[in-house]
């Protein structure tokens, strides 16, 4: 069996009193697409922000590569090649997009270590081409982007920042029909990047479209893990609700 | 297409100050021509005396784009100045000019702790420390002034010159040259504006952004110690109400310029405009011969105006 790149072990979360997250484990495999569903407040974003390390985990154990690590804050899972997509995107709204592409990580040159910003361009063009991000140009200010173009743009950062994992909290929650379809197709062609994929979704139809396997969360609580091709949404309601249908 | 639209298409707010500058000069130099309004002499006169508060702009272009404001500086050019004219008094030159940037630096610093680690908002935090350093500067020197004398310092920030321009249009051409760079430029400059566009997303991306907080004010003390120098060197003289009146028509030459209020956008070059537009237009309305009261009057009735035609676009 290959080794996982992402391995959750009795990770255990409270806020307070609240217990938001109890007794999770799950593995992530190369390739991978798993999708986590379940209620509002049934812990989906907290164990996102578990993973890409805005939370620290009250107890249990996370393995990168099999190797234990904990992250103090958002930027340690960055440098582990940890990418997240935020249910706000988390752009800069008035900036040109390929300064969002490089947020935190601007390229320099010598000899002043000015800012480079025609690579910066370049590198963003040639990413957006290929992902067939479909912007008007580089420089465009994010504030004038659709916004299937803007959550191509934070797709576009994590997949070119991203080495192991990319996590995506309700990608299309916001979107159409048409740029919904857009956005799926993006993530379905990270697939070949080896990376593995955590998304979060509201909508069963594009979970079963786009996942491997489906992690159901029920307050706190991880009611099981289905392979997508063995199970049925009848199955899935049942589980996030905890009713037979 | 409407005006509005095409207000909008062009970005006109972008370059509103460029178009107001054009016409306020144009409006002077026809009207005053014979007060002497085009004379190189004037001419010459506006952009001494805009060089404090072009140096006052740029630092607040760096505060407001952080999605801070620094009021302080109205009474932290005053306790600059007077820091290094009370050290003139004692010690060699150097250290006038070392106390003089350190007492800026130092309200910008204290004002950054209280913003950048205790989260209390830039606004409040600084209309304190306006009243707090203005009762300082008033102790200081039992609201005396006091006189400038060493004839480098006067030469080197005030009525010298090199190469036949200025000090304090070098001073103004230097501080927009590295203002500008810095900001346009440099990863920090990258960092102050997607602190004040999206803070948390800034945060996300590894940006530390209690950092850029407390380093955009620290700046604005920066540069009240500067201005403060340039205000000892050109008037000889230090005294406590020095930068006072410069709170208004520096944010409102901000303004102008096209930098947001609410932060992640604004040039430096714009300030600079805004600032000469706003000695010009002292200047005319001294030349007019108003009073004092009456050019109060139209000088904020015109700032007005400016500032609702350069923030028009930003409910968009
Ligand atoms: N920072 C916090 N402090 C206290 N409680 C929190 C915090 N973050 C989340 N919670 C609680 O943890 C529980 C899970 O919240 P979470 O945001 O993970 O839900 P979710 O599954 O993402 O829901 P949704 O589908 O609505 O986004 C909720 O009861 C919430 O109130
Ligand atoms: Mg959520």
């Amino acid at each position: 069996m290959t080794q996982s790149i992402l391995s959750l072990t009795d990770i255990h979360k409270a806020f307070g009193g609240v217990v938001a997250i109890d007794n999770f484990s799950l593995e992530l495999f190369p390739g991978e697409i798993v999708a986590l569903v379940g209620d509002n407040g049934a812990g989906k974003s907290t164990l996102i922000k578990i993973v890409s390390g805005v939370h620290k985990p009250t107890s249990g154990t996370i393995r990168l590569d099999g190797d234990e690590t904990s992250f103090s804050d958002a930027s340690g899972a960055r440098e582990a090649g940890i990418e997240v997509v935020y249910q706000d995107l988390a752009l800069a709204d008035q900036q040109p997009v390929y300064m969002n592409m490089f947020l935190g990580r601007e390229l320099t040159k010598r000899p002043f270590g000015l800012l480079d910003k025609r690579k910066m361009m370049d590198d963003t063009q040639e990413l957006v081409d290929e992902l067939d991000v479909r912007i008007p140009s580089a420089r465009a200010t994010i504030r004038d982007l659709s916004g299937g173009q803007r959550q191509g743009i934070a797709i576009a950062r994590a997949t070119h920042w991203a080495s192991k994992l990319i996590l995506l909290d309700e990608p299309t929650a916001a979107l159409g029909v048409a740029e919904t379809a857009r956005v799926e197709e993006l993530v379905h062609s990270l697939r070949e990047r080896n990376i593995a994929i955590l998304i979060v979704s509201h909508s069963l139809d594009q979970v079963f479209r786009l996942s491997n396997r489906i992690c159901v969360l029920r307050r706190g609580q991880q009611i099981g893990v289905k392979e997508t091709a063995k199970t049925d949404k009848n199955e899935i309601i049942a589980m996030i609700t905890g009713l037979q249908t | 297409m409407s005006p509005t639209a095409i207000y909008r298409k062009y970005e006109l707010q972008n370059y509103i100050v460029y178009l107001g500058f054009i016409a306020i000069f144009l409006f002077f130099a026809v009207t005053l021509h014979d007060a002497g309004f085009t004379s190189t002499r004037n001419l010459t006169n506006i952009l001494l005396q805009t060089a404090p508060a072009t140096i006052l702009a740029i630092g607040l272009v760096f505060a407001l784009s952080a999605g801070e404001i620094d009021l302080s500086f109205g009474s932290a050019v005053a306790v600059s100045a007077l820091s290094a004219a009370v050290v003139m008094q004692v010690l060699p030159m150097p250290f006038a000019i070392l106390a003089g940037l350190g007492a800026g630096l130092a309200v910008g610093a204290f004002n950054g702790l209280l913003v950048a680690w205790l989260r209390l908002p830039s606004f409040l935090v600084t209309l304190a420390t306006l009243g707090l350093f203005a009762g300082i500067a008033r102790t200081m020197t039992d609201l005396r002034s006091i006189p400038v004398t060493n004839d480098f310092f006067t030469g080197f920030f005030g009525s010298g010159k090199l190469l036949g321009v200025p000090s304090l249009v070098w001073w103004t051409i230097i501080g927009i040259a590295i203002g500008h760079v810095v900001y346009r430029h440099t990863r920090f400059g990258a960092h102050v504006l997607a602190t004040g566009d999206n803070a948390r997303a800034a945060q996300v991306s590894g940006i530390k952004v209690p950092r850029i907080r407390f380093m955009v004010l620290t700046i604005c003390g920066g540069c009240a110690g500067l201005a403060g120098l340039l205000y000892a060197g050109r008037l000889q003289s230090a005294t406590y109400t020095l930068g006072e009146s410069d709170l208004m028509i520096v944010i409102a030459a901000v303004i102008v310029g096209g930098t947001a209020l609410n932060g992640g956008k604004g040039s430096i070059i714009g300030a600079l405009i805004g600032s000469l537009l706003m000695g010009m237009l002292n200047n005319g309305l001294i030349l007019m011969g108003l009073q004092v009261s009456d050019q109060m009057i139209v000088r904020g009735l015109i700032i007005l105006v400016a500032v609702a035609a350069s923030l028009r676009d930003t409910t968009r």
